[in-house]
């Protein structure tokens, strides 16, 4: 599968299926701070994703003095 | 995941809340909390123009949203920074938005008002970018809703905003911060605009989820100066904590805001006056605002500011203010829920 890190500009290609929370630990990032988007859906952690998937892990933290 | 109303596939689970939600109904609970925290905090009515500052970032975009199809009287309003192609892009997303729901959108640029842009701000001052940011966007709000007839600007602070915000104010104990962290900061003075934060009982990633839903097309790309802003580094702290236990971010604040908040109110009322420069509130006898175009008038030479007033007319992101302009804060009374 295809995974897309916006907030790192970078994409990885990983193999196998797994759940999404597995997918997030194993990139090192936390759930709270990301929307996992399959192209016009919303995953929730105990989705199952697999080969042919391309996914955005958009991140949701805005900074600075807003 | 099932959704707890549907029953339904859900797409967002709330570890806080302990449950889950179709889109649909994520969509319905969302508008609810939020109507009910304007309703409840009484930040305004239905009778009232609301200025609601945008700045082409999820939550303000989706705090727009959720006010105009509550059935709020609206207005947006655009702050340009000039933050080069961010800018660009986020007033093209404000532009977009308003003019697919018909809905009135003032853009002001902060090169005609401090006449430089902010790029320009902060390579003139030593002040810190987002500071200088935040407070040229506080002034630009509450004079934009005085001279256009609004009582109040609301603005898209999050629970992540202010949970970040309390906690650097605590770490600091900085008491004057803490006396102002507040959801509704009133009017105490003629030329003063309420202000409000309607979203700040929904969590960053429940926003970002509303507008997605929502298919409000929205910058994901964050403002290029809050790159290693301190406000970011408690932000992850916070939701590393948030990981572990669900709901600490809004026992943080909501436990601030009912059993702390109190403590720090100042006992004498600040007294305030009109700038002699802009007639805006101050504490003193120039405002924060003017002193810093001063500040940058003097470290330009004539060139760059031309240059920096003509060649750089844009925007930034997420609208809003958190705490700066002393005198704006200082001015500001709680209105308790």
């Amino acid at each position: 599968m295809k995974v897309v890190l916006r907030n790192q500009g970078r994409e990885v290609e990983l193999r196998g299926r797994r759940r999404v929370r597995e997918l997030l630990a194993e990139l090192g990032v936390l759930p709270e701070t990301v929307l996992v988007i399959r192209g016009r859906d919303l995953l929730t952690v105990d989705e199952v994703v697999g080969e042919d998937d391309v996914l955005e892990l958009r991140p949701v933290i805005s900074g600075g003095l807003r | 995941m099932k959704c707890r109303k549907c029953g339904g596939r859900a797409v967002l689970e709330l570890r806080r809340h302990n449950t889950a939600f179709c889109g649909p109904d994520f969509v319905t609970f969302f508008r609810h909390h939020v109507l009910e925290t304007v309703r409840r905090w009484r930040m305004f009515t239905t009778d009232e123009s609301v200025l609601v500052a945008v700045s082409g970032g999820k939550d303000s975009l989706a705090l727009w949203d959720v006010l105009h199809e509550g059935g709020y009287r609206t207005t947006g309003l655009y702050i340009d920074l000039g933050i080069f192609d961010y800018s660009r892009a986020s007033k093209a997303r404000c532009e977009a938005f308003a003019a697919e729901r018909g809905l009135p959108l003032r853009v002001v640029a902060v090169a005609e008002e401090m006449g430089a842009a902010i790029p320009a701000v902060r390579d003139a001052t030593r002040r810190p970018t987002c500071s200088a940011c935040g407070l040229s966007k506080r002034y630009i709000m509450n004079r934009a809703a005085l001279e256009g007839g609004f009582p109040v600007v609301a603005t898209g602070h999050n629970l992540d905003d202010e949970a970040a915000t309390l906690f650097g104010s605590t770490l600091r104990w900085d008491e004057s911060a803490l006396a102002r962290q507040m959801p509704v900061l009133g009017a105490t003075h003629a030329k003063l605009a309420r202000r409000v934060k309607p979203l700040f009982r929904m969590s960053e990633r429940e926003t970002a989820a509303y507008a997605f839903l929502r298919g409000i097309d929205y910058i994901v790309e964050e403002c290029p100066f809050a790159r290693g802003a301190t406000s970011i580094m408690h932000k992850e702290l916070l939701n590393r904590l948030e990981d572990t236990s669900p709901g600490s971010k809004a026992m943080f604040l909501q436990g601030f805001l009912d059993k702390a908040r109190g403590l720090f109110q100042e006992r004498e009322p600040v007294v305030l006056m009109e700038c002699v420069r802009c007639g805006q509130t101050t504490t003193g006898e120039i405002c924060a605002f003017c002193k810093l175009r001063d500040q940058v008038k003097r470290a330009m030479r004539p060139t760059e500011r031309t240059a920096a007033a003509v060649d750089l007319p844009s925007t930034e992101d997420p609208p809003s203010a958190r705490g700066l302009i002393s005198d704006f804060h200082a001015a500001s009374e709680i209105h308790a829920p």
